[in-house]
C-alpha cells in the first residue's frame, strides 16, 4: 500500500472495484488499531503478571512462616527457616544513606548547570553526568569491589573509627574492623548510581522556574544563593521531590552493584561499617543455589517485597512528578 | 550604614560559599566518571588481546577468552530487541495517535513509567517463574524475554514522546488527502519521528546490554560455545559477575576486560543515541 493509493481509487473505474478498495482500507485501519490497542494493554498485563507470578511463587514462604517471614532475622537454609528482616533492613538502611549523600550532591549539580555553568560547557557536562547513568550496574559492582572497597579500606575507614572512637552513640556506628566491603560501602556505591537520575529531574524541573520570577528576585539585588534558596526550591519543590523518590526507588531495587561489595551477611548490625545483605544482593546470591521448594519461594517472596516497595516508591515519584508537569504546561 | 555594609558583605559571602559549593559538586560528579573510567581502561586493556574474540572462556589457570560470552550477549540482546521493539512501538503508538487524551492512555503512562525504573532482578524472577520453571531448564530463550521485558517501557516512552512531537497538521494535511488513520501514522507519523523512534531502541539495547541481575536465573551461564535457543548460554555480564567474584587472577583480568568491552559498547550506544537524538525535532 503507498501513497499512491488515494490516487488509485480515484481512477478505478469501476464503482464496484472502488468499493472493495475502501473495504480493504478499512480492514487495515481497524486491524492496525487493534494491535497497538492491545501492544498497549501488554504493558498493563506485563506488570499485572508480574505481580501474579511473584505471589504464586512466594505463597509457599508465605504460608509457611506467616508474618513472621517479615520479622525474623534468622535466614537458615540448613534448618529452612527464612526470615527476611535483615535483607530488609539492609535495603532500607543503604538505600537510606545513598540518598543522604545523593541529594545534596544532585541539587548542587543541578543548580550550578541551570544558574551558574557558563553556555558552552553546560551541555558537555551535563551529557557526562547522564553518561554516568549510562554506565551499567555490573561496572560499578566490579570497580566497587576491586578499587573503591579497597580505597576505603586503607584510607576513609581507620580514619572514621578512630575519628568516632572516643564520641558516645556514633561509635556504634562506626565500629568493627575496616573490611572494605560492607553497608557504607554499597550505601556510597549506591550514591553514586542514582546521583545522576536525581540530578536530571532536578536540572528539569529547576528549567521550569519561569525566568521572570527569578529576574526579579536578582532586580531585588538578591544574590545566588537567595534566589535558589527562596525561588528556585520552593517553586519546584514537589519536583525535587518526586526526583528524589525515583531514585530511591533505583536505590532500592539496585541488585548487581550493591551484591558485590555488601558482604552478603544475613545479621543486622548496628555498625554501618560491618557486612550486611539487601534483598535484591539476597536473591542474586543465593537463587541459583537454593535447594528445595521453601528455599526458592521464600526468595521469590524476598523479590515480592521488593517489587511491592519500590512499586509504592515509584508510583508516589510519578504522582509527584506528573504535578509539576502540569504546573509547567499550564 | 555601616551595619548594612556588613550584612551585605555576609550574604555576598555566603552566597559565593553556596556557589562554591555546586561548582565542587560537579566537579565531583565529572570526578566519579573519570575515575571509573580510567580505572576500567587501566585494568580492562591489561587482558586485552585477539585472543578474547577469538577464544572460549576458560577454565581456572588456563589461556582463553570471551568468544562465546560475547556471542551469547549479542544473541540475547538481538532477540530481546526483536521482541520488545515491535510491542513497545505499537504501545507507544496508540498512546499518541489514539488514545492521547484518554484516561486509559494516561494510566498506561503511569505504570509503563513504574515498569521503566523497576528493579531487574524482579523481570528475572518473573521470567524464572513464567518460563524456566515450567520448562524445567535455564534457556537463551528465557534470557531474551527477560531482555525483551526490559525493552518494552523504554521504546514505549520514547515512541509516545516523539510521536506527540509530530506537528498535527501534517495528520491533517494527509487526512484531507484522504489517506485512512492507520497509514497517516504508518506513512507520515513514523516518517517524521523516525530518528527519535530510532533513539529509542538504541537506548533500550544500551540498557540491556549491561544487565546482568535477570540473567542470572533465566540464562545461566555456559563454559562452552552454544547457539541453542533452548539450552543455557554464556553472557558477557553474567561471566564478569561469576569471573570477579572467582579467587583467580586470571578470571579477574578477563572480567576487567569484559567489563571494559561492555562499557565501551553502552557508552559508544548511549552517545550514539543522543547524537541521533539532539536532532530529533521532527520536522
Amino acid at each position: 500500500m503507498s501513497f499512491l493509493t488515494n490516487l488509485e481509487i480515484q481512477r478505478s473505474a469501476s464503482p464496484a472495484k472502488r468499493r472493495s478498495v475502501l473495504r480493504t482500507l478499512q480492514k487495515s485501519d481497524v486491524f492496525f488499531r487493534y494491535l497497538t490497542q492491545s501492544s498497549a494493554y501488554f504493558v498493563l498485563v506485563l506488570l499485572t503478571a508480574i505481580f501474579g507470578s511473584l505471589i504464586a511463587g512466594g505463597y509457599l514462604a508465605f504460608s509457611t512462616f506467616g508474618v513472621s517471614f517479615l520479622t525474623t532475622e534468622v535466614w537458615n537454609p540448613v534448618t529452612e527457616q527464612f526470615g527476611a528482616l535483615a535483607p530488609i533492613y539492609g535495603t532500607i538502611v543503604t538505600s537510606a544513606i545513598a540518598m543522604l549523600i545523593a541529594v545534596p550532591i544532585s541539587i548542587g549539580i543541578a543548580v550550578f548547570l541551570t544558574e551558574l555553568c557558563p553556555m558552552a560547557l553546560r551541555r558537555p557536562i551535563g551529557v557526562a553526568i547522564e553518561l554516568l547513568a549510562g554506565v551499567p550496574s555490573i561496572i560499578y559492582g566490579i570497580w566497587g569491589l576491586f578499587f573503591f572497597a579497597p580505597f576505603l579500606q586503607h584510607y576513609v575507614q581507620p580514619a572514621l573509627i578512630a575519628a568516632f572512637e572516643h564520641v558516645p552513640i556514633l561509635n556504634n556506628f562506626f565500629a568493627g574492623p575496616p573490611y572494605g566491603i560492607g553497608i557504607l560501602t554499597s550505601a556510597l556505591i549506591l550514591a553514586m548510581m542514582v546521583l545522576p537520575f536525581i540530578t536530571a529531574v532536578c536540572r528539569d524541573v529547576f528549567e521550569t522556574v519561569p525566568p521572570v520570577l527569578k529576574e526579579a528576585a536578582y532586580g531585588m539585588g538578591w544574590t545566588t544563593r537567595e534566589v535558589v534558596k527562596n525561588v528556585v526550591i520552593p517553586y519546584t519543590r514537589v519536583g525535587i521531590i518526586g526526583g528524589v523518590m525515583l531514585g530511591l526507588g533505583r536505590a532500592l531495587g539496585e541488585t548487581m552493584a550493591v551484591t558485590f561489595v555488601i558482604g552478603n551477611a544475613h545479621r543486622i548490625s548496628a555498625s554501618i561499617l560491618a557486612p550486611g545483605t539487601t534483598i535484591s544482593a539476597t536473591i542474586a546470591n543465593e537463587f541459583t543455589e537454593a535447594v528445595g521448594d521453601l528455599y526458592t519461594s521464600s526468595l521469590i517472596a524476598l523479590g515480592l517485597i521488593l517489587f511491592f516497595i519500590t512499586f509504592v516508591v515509584l508510583a508516589l515519584a510519578r504522582l509527584m512528578l506528573m504535578r509539576i508537569e502540569k504546573k509547567a504546561g499550564a | 550604614m555601616a551595619l548594612d555594609r556588613g550584612r551585605y558583605e555576609r550574604r555576598r559571602i555566603r552566597s559565593k560559599i553556596t556557589v562554591g559549593l555546586c561548582w565542587a559538586a560537579a566537579a565531583l560528579g565529572l570526578a566519579i566518571l573519570g575515575i571509573i573510567l580510567a580505572t576500567l581502561l587501566y585494568k580492562g586493556f591489561a587482558g586485552l588481546g585477539i585472543n578474547v574474540f577469538t577464544e572460549m572462556t576458560p577454565p581456572p589457570g588456563s589461556d582463553g577468552g570471551l568468544l562465546n560470552a560475547i556471542a551469547g550477549s549479542l544473541i540475547m540482546t538481538a532477540i530481546g530487541v526483536l521482541i520488545g521493539t515491535p510491542i513497545g512501538i505499537l504501545a507507544g503508538t496508540y498512546m499518541a495517535e489514539y488514545g492521547r487524551y484518554s484516561k486509559v492512555s494516561s494510566f498506561i503512562r503511569f505504570i509503563n513509567d513504574i515498569l521503566l525504573s523497576a528493579p531487574s532482578i524482579v523481570t528475572g524472577l518473573f521470567i524464572y517463574e513464567l518460563m524456566v520453571r515450567p520448562m524445567g531448564h535455564f534457556s537463551t530463550l528465557a534470557g531474551s524475554a527477560a531482555l525483551a521485558a526490559l525493552v518494552i517501557p523504554t521504546v514505549v516512552r520514547t515512541t509516545e514522546n516523539m510521536l506527540l512531537l509530530v506537528p498535527n497538521t501534517l495528520r491533517e494535511a494527509s487526512s484531507a488527502l484522504g489517506l485512512p488513520q492507520s497509514l497517516v501514522i504508518r506513512k507520515v507519523a513514523y516518517k517524521a519521528a523516525r530518528a527519535g523512534m530510532i533513539t529509542g531502541v538504541l537506548l533500550a539495547i544500551a540498557r540491556i546490554s549491561g544487565e546482568t541481575a535477570p540473567l542470572l536465573f533465566t540464562s545461566l551461564n555456559n563454559q562452552f560455545w552454544s547457539t541453542n535457543l533452548n539450552a543455557p548460554i554464556a553472557s558477557l555480564p553474567v561471566v564478569i559477575f561469576q569471573y570477579a567474584l572467582s579467587p583467580y587472577e586470571d578470571w579477574q583480568r578477563l572480567a576487567w576486560t569484559g567489563a571494559l568491552l561492555i562499557t565501551a559498547a553502552v557508552l559508544t550506544l548511549s552517545i550514539l543515541a543522543r547524537w541521533l537524538g539532539s536532532s530529533r525535532s521532527p520536522q
